[in-house]
């Protein structure tokens, strides 16, 4: 418990933290302090004078992130400067669209990985370990964004792009974890004593690399989030992947801050997520 | 495998040398457009056809190789610099500057790289020189790329600072610049080596994200990213071979990278 809370406390001073540095660059962004109703002529030079004290109080950093906290602390996250909506409409409406691209990519990714992985280092021969290697070291060389544009003149579903984003991480890394389980000598008298290969692999394989294996999950997830930028980009996929690239195009930097910041806890949830879920694997088998 | 290693170097050394000497190989200027013959096809003048609007292809691949070649080395430089002063020097010093700095890190960490590239550049200046835009692309991705190395490197100071032989040092009388000097800088290089070798390909490719989403280097002056945004046109003009000859050129410098990196991975 005592442990949860810390995790808690930490994730919320990184994103206290990660807040003040968007709010600074929201802050320190051309363009900020001026508002085009300014040059209204049918304002009175009053109501001139007041929307810029209004931009004038919000000059001072601290006290600009107080107020933007505050406000995001009722659910008001501001309002998109480029598409003229409230920020927290686009994040509902988009959100899920990315949570579904994101998570069916990290599945097939996961699938495919953790099943060349197990079948190479199964089958014991240098040319299964020399295919797997290739294609994962092939799909790590490809950029993110070639992949997106190549699947959609293939036709072919976003998230398997993404899919192969995620793969060569964790094959790589699951691939090594498993060979090193392997070499263990309970497992090595295992096989002497004629257990078989599916049973070692679920009895004594599984559950040693299963806590390692959950660390990768939480980076991946972070992985896969780097990644629907370009693919839901590219791919016209309405996410928020694809709300961030427009935000960066047209310079909304309080969306893009507030997606950044969306970004961090989620990752953070995740990456905390994976590391307690470990932790509690750990427990169980000690 | 040491094979394998020999034939990346040897592909990277020619890669590079190639790309040095496009002034001197490339048929026309990068810029230069052939405005009678957009999209041909290739031929003896132009041996990968021209683009769009009618610059020729090879010249532009090898001018931008030369800008991704020489530009990612400087950006993992920098964020090797970046990583050594915050990593290296938390690492060393222990106690509260370790916990600040690492905490600074997790920070960086926890964001994710595209998102906080975005970020950072849509913050400055779109419509710069096109020079401008390579220095803030490989600059962006220096200043921006430096946690996972500190972490790294911040591990390795650590298990310096309480090593004997430093241990011994300090009991000899040996303090400060000294001790970083003699002792640590020199025991930490191996780890240096290994994390400026692991950021090149990662910045090869992240700047080639950059090109195609439009946030990196600018037009007329070529890039891997910029040359790969041709890849959008098949979905309307269809299939062209020689349109994926900088995909080809990148994913054999990053793999070579990888096969490089591959023996230095003990360090990272």
């Amino acid at each position: 418990m005592r442990k949860l809370v810390r995790h808690l406390a930490a994730m919320a001073a990184i994103v206290l933290a990660g807040g003040l540095l968007s709010a600074t660059l929201v802050r320190l962004a051309p363009g900020f302090g001026t508002d085009e109703q300014q040059l209204d002529a049918r304002l009175s030079p009053e109501s001139v004078e007041a929307l810029r004290q209004a931009r004038a109080r919000a000059r001072d950093i601290p006290g600009f992130y107080l107020h933007y906290l505050g406000r995001s602390l009722r659910g008001d996250l501001g309002e998109s400067r480029t598409l003229n909506r409230p920020v927290r409409q686009l994040l509902a409406e988009r959100l899920p669209v990315t949570a579904r691209l994101v998570g069916t990519g990290l599945l097939a990714g996961w699938l495919c990985a953790v099943l060349l992985a197990v079948g190479s280092t199964m089958a014991r021969k240098p040319a299964c370990d020399l295919f797997a290697t290739l294609l994962a070291g092939l799909s790590l060389s490809v950029p993110a964004a070639v992949l997106a544009l190549l699947f959609v003149f293939a036709n072919a579903p976003a998230c398997l792009a993404l899919a192969l984003v995620v793969f060569p991480r964790v094959f790589s890394y699951t691939r090594n974890l498993l060979a090193k389980s392997y070499g263990l000598p309970h497992l090595v008298t295992a096989y002497a004593k004629g257990v078989g290969p599916l049973r070692i692999l679920v009895w004594h394989v599984l559950p040693v690399a299963g806590t390692q294996l959950l660390a990768v999950a939480g980076i991946s997830v972070s992985i896969a989030l780097g990644a629907a930028i370009p693919v839901e980009a590219l791919c016209g996929i309405p996410g928020i992947g694809q709300l961030a690239w427009q935000a960066a195009l047209g310079r909304d930097l309080p969306l893009l801050v507030n997606l950044t910041v969306l970004v961090t806890v989620i990752t953070l949830a995740a990456n905390w997520g994976a590391e307690l879920a470990g932790q509690d694997l750990g427990t169980r088998e000690a | 495998m040491k094979r394998m290693r020999q034939f990346a170097w040897l592909f990277l050394a020619l890669v590079l040398l190639a790309s040095l000497g496009a002034g001197f190989w490339a048929p026309a200027d990068y810029a230069m457009q052939f405005r009678e013959t957009p999209n041909s096809a290739p031929s003896r003048v132009h041996l990968l056809g021209t683009d769009e609007l009618g610059r020729d292809r090879f010249s532009r691949v090898l001018y931008g190789t030369r800008v991704s070649l020489l530009m990612a080395p400087a950006a993992a430089l920098l964020a090797t610099f970046l990583a050594a002063l915050v990593g290296g020097v938390a690492g060393y010093l222990g106690g509260w500057w370790e916990r600040a700095a690492m905490a600074v890190t997790d920070l960086f960490l926890s964001m994710p790289w595209l998102f906080l590239l975005l970020a950072v550049r849509a913050m400055l200046p779109l419509n710069v020189s096109p020079i401008t835009s390579i220095a803030v692309t490989f600059l962006l991705l220096g200043l921006l790329g430096w946690a996972a190395a500190a972490r790294v490197l911040c591990a390795g100071a650590r298990d310096l600072r309480d090593s004997d032989f430093v241990l011994q040092a300090r009991a000899c009388g040996l303090r400060g610049p000294r001790l970083l000097a003699i002792h640590v800088i020199p025991n930490l290089k191996p780890v240096l080596a290994a994390q400026f070798w692991i950021s090149i390909p990662v910045f090869i490719i992240s700047e080639a994200n950059l090109g195609i989403l439009g946030l990196g280097v600018a037009e007329p002056l070529p890039s891997w990213g910029s040359l790969l945004r041709e890849l959008e046109s098949f979905a309307s003009f269809g299939f062209e071979a020689c349109k994926l000859v900088p995909l080809v050129l990148l994913v054999l410098v990053v793999s070579s990278f990888q096969i490089i990196i591959a023996r230095d991975e003990v360090y990272a």
